[in-house]
């Protein structure tokens, strides 16, 4: 229980980033952690004790396995999350040329 | 290649050109052993394309680019997805469904075994290199360049 | 089968015009319409052929719980062709419109990939595919947004990438959370186990869902992205986002989870309601008093998409009918409008209301079809536009709740009050304007004159004989919601 608290917690510290933090850099670290939050409430689930990896093994009788679904599924996740970020930084690295300046409350040209 | 106003210093630059190939090895290995171990295309492709990128650090970007043709490694990412998609495609046209494994899948905990599982790893594998190399490299390259899109 | 290839056909052509296509436009060109005509005509043969059916097709012959389904059934074929119609008339736009803005071939490789997720929603099966497929579109679309290269499009599109990413996030919870609660992904299989689930858990997931996909549909309280995205992003690529993506990754996912899997609760029914019907008129207000073009239309894309979510939160047969008629036809109009307004925007060099005068000279095409598509949005009779929401607001009184059928005509009104605005200065304006600074070619009027004669004929869709064969096979897709996971899982 601890353990999905503490998850929690980090994917609270992202979301306190994304809404209190005015620094472009910034705001894509707190999405980057709320993700990982994410990625470690999958794997955290898909824990079960004194079970062993989730691979077939030359002469080795598995006995319980974790569950192997969410750690592929945290992988295709981390995968996204790459492409967002590159994605996020690329503009991110435009906008300051355009603008030059990190601050996000600056950066407001539309409105309404 | 030793110039010393580009990149790091004569020791980064020394032991680059030592570890790179055994950072490469390590990833063909992992793609190579995808189906039997743990790690596969993408932590394989990962570490293919983390060799690349130390070179880039070690010796600098516009060294890099004089001796590695970076059209030739955007066409090879193009290409791996596009064949991935052919398997995928073949195995409509032979087994019947979208990405069915139509090989013979061969004794487990070989190297040769799985059916298409291998080859399909390969094909991640480097097009996983590919493409994370060239969004760093892009990226280190947006600030030159004002105004292109990536 | 031709199910997978409707991923794989625009992946492939994205992949190789990333390939061949070099320094040429000429084969990005050439090979993005045909792949969109190959859509387009593959979808309408497979709704054609289809007959109310649901088919199966699993992915490498893997069994239901374990691989991954792609599903067949009457509202994916309708999505399938409202997103070929609109993406293919989008290309045929492009063509003139991105020579015009001096770029070259990455523009189709990304609209490829973002129909390739679009598609990949609309008939995937499976939970998790589902998110990954909007991720494949959500990406190309920030890009898309951003292609301009100007500083108010990176802004815009840095916000749309904030707020993409943060809706991904929240879906991602609510998948690992049903994952969790049922240890499968499998659309059908964790609607089978859902009456046996802890109701406290699916009001959270709900409320998880809601949130993530309410993002993505741009519903009222999360709509702040939508404007900038939309009016800031290429004219063929707002017609795309607010024609048939918000749809895609907002509505259509929001259906498959709450009316399919989850058995369309009671309260989110009236949470459905409430957000529509509050989207109907703050949206409507906000588009009366904006002067850009563009994010006029924006604005009312976010009262249009109100009525869609009122249409499903009636949950009675001819709500639904209304709602997805609805959303048929607003990718029409919308799409047209924007289209218009592109083409202004090329010809004047200002999306400004007040520098724009009579149109009607110099772009004959452009202001008529305009007229059609503004008449069509506010519901003028003999357009699509007004029986869709006639048919809504008929099921609101039908369903015994007036206050939301006064605020659907509320909201109509409002709308055309907007549409009045552009027309009377967009288009009808005093000064009378003789020059242009471009010339609107053949292929953007002939996707302008396809979408607006589709205004007029899309209503001929509810003609008895042609709605039993097109339109109520989709609605009894979601007024039983139980059959989509008996029909699935084969019992």
């Amino acid at each position: 229980m601890i353990l999905y608290l503490m998850c929690f917690a980090l994917f609270l510290v992202g979301v306190y980033g994304l809404l209190t933090k005015r620094d472009l850099i910034k705001l894509i670290l707190s999405i980057a952690v709320m993700g990982y939050a994410v990625n470690l409430f999958l794997i955290l689930f898909a824990y079960k004790k004194d079970a062993g990896i989730p691979i077939l093994l030359e002469g080795v009788v598995q006995g319980s396995m974790v569950d192997p679904l969410p750690q592929a599924l945290v992988l295709t996740s981390i995968v996204i999350e790459l492409g967002t970020t590159a994605l996020l930084v690329a503009l991110a690295i435009r906008l300051v040329q355009k603008y030059k300046t990190f601050d996000i409350t600056k950066i407001r040209r539309l409105f309404g | 290649m030793n110039d010393p106003k580009n990149g790091m210093t004569l020791i980064v630059k020394t032991v680059t050109r030592v570890t790179v190939w055994l950072i490469v090895l390590y990833g063909i290995y992992l793609i190579l052993h995808g189906h039997l171990t743990p790690g596969g295309g993408f932590g394989g492709g990962v570490i293919l394309a983390l060799a690349f990128l130390n070179i880039m650090l070690a010796y600098g970007r516009d060294a890099t680019q004089k001796w590695l043709n970076i059209k030739f490694l955007e066409d090879i990412e193009a290409v791996s997805a596009t064949l991935f998609l052919f398997m995928g495609i073949l195995g409509i046209a032979l087994g019947g469904r979208f990405l069915m494994n139509f090989l013979p899948k061969g004794t487990p905990h070989a190297l040769f075994s799985a059916g298409t599982i291998p080859i399909l790893n390969i094909l991640i594998g480097i097009k996983v290199a590919m493409s994370l190399f060239l969004v760093v490299w892009v990226l280190a390259g947006l600030h030159e360049e004002e105004g292109g899109k990536k | 089968m031709i199910l997978p290839y409707f991923i794989a056909i625009p992946l492939l052509s994205a992949f190789l015009i990333s390939l061949i296509a070099g320094k040429k436009d000429y084969w990005a060109i050439l090979l993005s319409t045909v792949a969109g005509a190959s859509l387009l005509i593959l979808s309408i043969y497979s709704m054609i052929v289809q007959n109310g059916e649901t088919l199966v097709y699993e992915m490498g012959f893997w069994k239901v719980p374990i691989g991954i389904v792609l599903v067949q059934d009457a509202l994916t074929c309708l999505m399938l062709v409202l997103v070929s119609l609109i993406s293919f008339t989008s290309l045929l736009y492009s063509v003139q419109y991105i020579q015009h803005m001096d770029r070259n071939w990455k523009y189709y490789a990304l609209f490829m990939l973002l129909v390739t997720g679009m598609n990949g929603v609309i008939i995937t099966g499976d939970l998790f595919n589902l998110f990954v497929f909007m991720e494949i579109a959500l990406l190309s679309a920030f890009a898309l947004v951003a292609y301009g290269g100007k500083a108010e499009e990176y802004e815009a599109a840095f916000k749309y990438a904030v707020m993409g990413a943060l809706s991904s996030i929240l879906v991602l919870v609510g998948i690992a959370i049903l994952y969790s609660a049922t240890s499968t992904l499998t659309m059908a299989k964790i609607a089978e186990k859902v009456p046996s689930l802890d109701p406290k858990l699916l009001f959270w997931v709900g409320g998880i869902f809601l949130a993530g996909l309410g993002l993505k549909a741009a519903i009222m309280p999360f709509h702040a992205w939508l404007p900038d995205a939309h009016s800031s992003a290429p004219a063929p690529i707002s017609a795309m986002l607010s024609g048939v993506l918000i749809k895609v990754l907002g509505i259509y996912a929001m259906i498959r989870l709450y009316f399919n899997v989850f058995g369309a609760p009671e309260l989110y029914m009236n949470i459905f309601l409430v957000l529509g019907a509050i989207s109907i008129i703050l949206g409507g207000l906000l588009s009366v008093v904006q002067w850009d073009m563009k994010r006029l239309l924006a604005y009312s894309s976010v009262s249009q998409i109100g009525y869609i979510l009122v249409g499903l939160g009636i949950g009675t047969e001819l709500g639904i009918l209304g709602a997805i008629f609805h959303l048929f036809s607003h990718a029409i109009f919308k799409s047209l409008l924007f289209y218009n307004a592109g083409a202004v925007e090329m010809a004047l060099g200002t999306r400004d209301l007040r520098k724009m005068g009579f149109l009607g000279k110099v772009m004959p095409v452009t202001s008529a079809t305009s007229l059609v598509g503004g008449l069509a949005i506010s519901g003028i009779p003999p357009f699509n536009g007004f029986i869709s929401k006639l048919i809504i607001i008929i099921a609101l009184i039908k369903a015994d709740a007036p206050v939301y059928a006064i605020l659907a005509i509320i909201g109509s009104i409002l709308t055309l009050g907007a549409i009045m605005k552009m027309q009377r200065y967009g288009f009808r304006g005093e000064t009378e304007i003789t020059k242009i600074t471009e010339k609107i070619g053949w292929r953007m009027q002939s996707a302008m004159i396809l979408l607006a004669v589709l205004c007029l004929l899309s209503g001929l869709l509810l003609l008895p004989g042609i709605r039993e064969a097109a339109l109520d096979p989709v609605v009894a897709v979601l007024a039983d919601p139980g059959q989509y996971m008996q029909l699935v899982l084969g019992r």
